[in-house]
Order: structure tokens, then sequence, then C-alpha cells
């Protein structure tokens, strides 16, 4: 397997404030992440994980270490066009990324800076329209949408840059419970169909569950990695950080401090319930 | 008793005579009685945001009225901010409304406003600083240097400074990380306590919403769609479910051990609740 993203003891450091020292964001972060697959990055608000997310575009630039992205430099000026074109990134606040009055054209904004020849743009909106499920508002106005319409309408104008890997910087986290689903789904599908590396910055446990890997962040450093079967068990660590497991989880953990034995790895709905249900002697073949 | 704020059927037409025209409320009814803590959920285009925005009058009618404590807040339309005075409305991401100098001069500005004197409006500064939990030294300091949770943090404190009788807030923990979430509604509590405040609460997270609400009002397509106790609109997990809401993870797991013949209770919405459920029916068992 190849790697889209590396980062290599990468320290960043927000600079020194009148009465204020300069503070490590980021601290001797090392990590890979593959291509095409599926990263959800944890962490309570300050532990880092939106500065790491904006070093992977090089929109900021590591003060120690490095960060590659597919094999480039990032602190290499000259492959910042390239790099751009292979990260798209979708940050928090839906209102704040669009540049249009119609959302085809907001789409097109993208490719139309990368120079891309006008007969491929029209391709390229509508594919990428299509792909988030909004070729039937090609001729709206964007602000006329909802929060979920217009996150998917900057996840299109990233898809029509026909990027390599697309960065979601808490772009859920403004988004009510249906817009949030359909953004996941969207890039849930991204990643499945065009094989599309997705790292996700979140602080919705939730939103880890179908991930290929999760990473946990705290104080500037990468604290848990490893599937969110591997990470979600360790209950008592995530509480430590302010977090919490999955509800999931979390009730089966206070169900085994009373006795019962129960998986902790069992971390959907449906595998939580027929863990329960067979700790209770229910469902099983007699 | 007399209901603090009663709506009456209430449609407001967004963009009318346009392709976009579209009913944002239609036909809608609500009841909010003095002290009561009511929670508003409903899905993205349900109509909260424009209910709430004619709690205080910044939206008038289409068709249909407001009552404030039984008079019709559009009755004079000159008097409407002596309204806005008594129902406080604190919008989502309320900290991209400020703008003052310092905390103490941003806060201040509600009551200065409604023409208080200089010594009423510093106590209410001081006393709404306290109340959200700024420390008496943020006072001098610029918002803008403010982390975000502080921001939001004073942004609510101007709400408070004004003392309203009525508190309305729109997702007010929208964005936050659960440590914040938890700070922002322990203070609309506090509040609601110590002044007996009527609070209307809207937000998307029903856990949020259940475990502080007396009462749920759920919304949609622009109507009222269910209304009770979070026990009796727990109860009607399905229904819930299919309108596009979004239930509690543990909710979903009562619902999936009840199909699969386990007899829990599906009204719940706490981790606690399911496991006492789940451990009685253990020791049911262990008995029998």
């Amino acid at each position: 397997m190849s790697t889209m993203l590396e980062t290599k003891n990468l320290t960043f450091y927000y600079p020194a404030e009148e009465g204020r020292k300069a503070t490590a964001a980021l601290r001797d972060i090392t990590l890979q992440v593959e291509k095409g697959s599926f990263v959800v990055v944890l962490g309570h608000n300050g532990s880092g994980k939106s500065t790491l997310a904006k070093h992977m575009n090089a929109v900021v630039l590591p003060s120690n270490g490095k960060v590659y992205v597919d094999g480039r430099d990032t602190c290499d000026e000259s492959l910042l066009l390239e790099i751009r074109q292979r990260v798209g990134m979708v940050f928090q606040n839906p209102d704040n990324q669009i540049v249009a009055n119609v959302v085809e054209e907001d789409v097109a904004f993208g490719p139309e800076n990368l120079g891309v020849p006008s007969r491929q743009i029209r391709r390229r909106v509508d594919d990428a329209l299509a792909a988030v499920g909004m070729s039937a508002f090609a001729r709206h106005a964007p602000h006329l949408l909802s929060g979920g319409q217009k996150q998917r309408i900057a996840i299109a104008g990233i898809i029509a840059m026909e990027p390599e890997c697309i960065v979601l910087d808490e772009a859920t986290a403004m988004l009510d419970p249906v817009g949030r689903r359909e953004v996941l789904e969207t890039v849930h599908r991204l990643n499945r169909e065009m094989g599309i590396t997705v790292v996700l910055i979140t602080h919705h446990m939730n939103e880890a569950e179908e991930a290929d890997r999760v990473i946990v962040m705290n104080d500037g450093q990468v604290v848990m990695d490893g599937t969110p079967r591997q990470v979600f068990p360790r209950v008592a660590e995530l509480h430590d950080l302010g977090l919490a497991a999955p509800a999931t989880v979390e009730l089966m953990d206070q169900l085994n401090r009373e006795g019962m034995d129960l998986p902790l790895d069992a971390v959907t709905v449906e595998e939580c319930a027929d863990a329960v249900c067979r700790a209770f002697g229910i469902g099983q073949e007699e | 008793m007399e209901p603090m704020i009663r709506v009456e059927n209430l449609t407001h037409t967004y963009s009318a005579g346009t392709p976009f025209e579209r009913n944002a409320v239609e036909g809608m009814n609500l009841t909010v009685m003095p002290g009561e803590f009511l929670g508003i959920i409903g899905h993205t285009g349900s109509g909260k945001s424009t209910l709430i925005q004619h709690l205080n009058g910044l939206l008038k009618p289409t068709s249909g009225h407001v009552y404030l404590e039984g008079r019709d807040i559009w009755e004079n339309p000159k008097e409407i901010r002596q309204v806005r005075f008594q129902v406080g409305l604190v919008f989502q991401y309320p900290e991209y409304q400020l703008f003052e100098e310092t905390v103490y001069k941003d806060i201040a500005f509600g009551p200065g406003n409604m023409g208080l004197e200089q010594e009423e409006i510093d106590r209410r500064v001081r006393q709404a600083a306290e109340l959200v939990g700024l420390p008496e030294e943020t006072l001098d300091k610029s918002p803008f240097d403010l982390s975000g949770g502080q921001k939001r943090r004073v942004a609510i404190a101007g709400v408070l400074a004004m003392e309203p009788k009525v508190l309305v807030l729109d997702e007010p923990t929208a964005g936050l990380d659960p440590q914040g979430r938890r700070q922002i509604l322990g203070l609309i509590q506090e509040y609601h306590r110590r002044r007996n405040a009527t609070v209307v609460l809207v937000s998307h997270s029903m856990e949020e919403i259940a475990q502080n609400a007396h009462r749920i009002a759920v919304l949609k397509n622009a109507r009222n769609f269910m209304e009770g106790t979070p026990r009796e609109v727990f109860a009607r997990a399905a229904e819930l479910e299919q309108a596009g809401l979004d239930v509690p993870q543990i909710t979903r797991v009562a619902m999936a051990l009840r199909r699969r013949g386990l007899p829990v209770d599906t009204a719940v919405y706490t981790v606690e609740e399911l496991k006492d459920a789940l451990l009685r029916l253990r020791g049911g068992a262990a008995h029998a």
C-alpha cells in the first residue's frame, strides 16, 4: 500500500503573542495515512486535531519536522498547487466556503482556478454534483440550502478538482443529525466507490464507528491509534481524556462492572444488542 | 394560569411572490407556561428557527398571533422593543455577534439599550458574568482574545444581563465539545433556577433536550408533530426515526433489544436508565 499523507516528527508552535508564550499545538507527530483509507481523528477542543488537519494541504506549515502529501514536501512552495490539487479541505462553517451565487458556479470555482478547459469543467461539475447527490440543485442559490446541502456543495467543489484525498475539519459540527448523516454517507461513498482517501476530524464518537482507523489526540499528541474495535473498548482512558466511548460501549462497560461479561468491541447498535441478548440467553438457536 | 407565551395558528412565508415562496412555519401552535423549560426539536427546515424568531418579534407572522402574558405582541408595533427586553433570544453561534472593545462593554450593551442607571447596568454585567462563569479579570479583556467557549459565554451573558423573563436559545451548544456543552447547559439551568425564568431551548440533540426540558415539542415539515414529556416522546421513538429525527443511540439499542425479544422499556435515553433496566431484568430472571 502506498502512503497518501505522512508526517515526520511534526511539531507546530502558534506564534507567541503579547503576554503569552508560544505554545506547542502539535508535538512530534509521526504518522502515515494509507491511500484509500478512511481515518477519523478525535479529540476535544484544543487537542490539536484541527491544527493537524491544516498541515495536510499546506494551509499551515510545520515549525519542525516534515509533512509529505503523496511524497511531496509541503514546505516546498513550488509544489503548493500540486499539493492542494491532491488534498481538498472542507471546513466547519458551510457559509464561509461558498463563493458564488449559483451552486454550479460555486462548484466550478476550484477547477477554473486550476485552469481546466471549460468543456471539461462542465463535465466535472455535473459529475461532482451527481457524486454528492445534489444534481437537482445545480441552478439554485447556495444560501437558500440547508447546512448539510451546503456542505455537500463544498465537497462537490473539491471533487471537481479530482483530488486523491479529502480532509474534513469538523465539517459536521454545525449540522443537524440529518445533515450530518448526508455528509457522512457522501464521504463514505466517495471513499468506497472512487477510492478517495478521507480524513475526518470530529468530536462525535459515533462518526468513527465505520472508519478503518481512529486516531485520538490530546495535548498535541497522538494518544491512541487503531481500528474502532481496538480504540473504543479503552473506556477508562477515553474518559480520562474528556471523551466518551459510544453509548453502546459505555452501556456494556457499565454492565460489566455489575458482573456481566460483555464484549466491548461490539460497537454498533446491532452488535451491542446481539451481545446483550446472548448474555440473556435470547436469540440463540435451540 | 396564564401562559407565558402562546403561539396561535402561526404561519410564516418566506420569499412570498417569488418562485422560492415557501412556508417555513404552517399553522403552528405552542404554549409555554411561566417557569417552564421547553425543548424544541426538529429536522433542518422543520421551522424551529423561524418559530423562535417570532417569540420576541424579530419576525412578524404572515398570519396567526403570538401572545406574551396574554397580550398580542404586535398589538402596538411601536412597543415591540419592550417585548425584546422581556424575551431574550440567543442566536446560533452568538459569539459571531461580539463587537465591543471589552467583555464588560459587550455585556453592558443590552442593558444600556434598556435605558437603565449606570449602577444597575454594572450590577447586571457583573452578575451575568458570574453566572456564566467568567472570571472578574476577563471583563477588561477584548472578547476577541478569548477562547471559542468563553466567547460564547460572553455572548450569552449579554442576553442574561437584560434579565429576560423568557430565555430562548437556538442551538446554544452547536459546535462545542462535550465539556463545553455541559458548561453551557449548566449555566442555562442555573439561570432558569435562580430567576424562575421560562426557558425555550432549541436543539438537534435529543439527549440534550431530554436531559434538560420538562416538555418537548417536536416539529416536522413546518408543522407541530408531537408534544409531551421526554418519556412520552421517547416512547414513540420509532415514529421519531421515521420522521428523520435522530433518536439517541441508547434508545436505538433498547429498540433493537425489544425486537429481539428482551422486554425492555424503549422510553430510555441515558446509559444509566438502560443499564438499570437490564440489571432489573437479570435480577428478575435470577430469582425466577
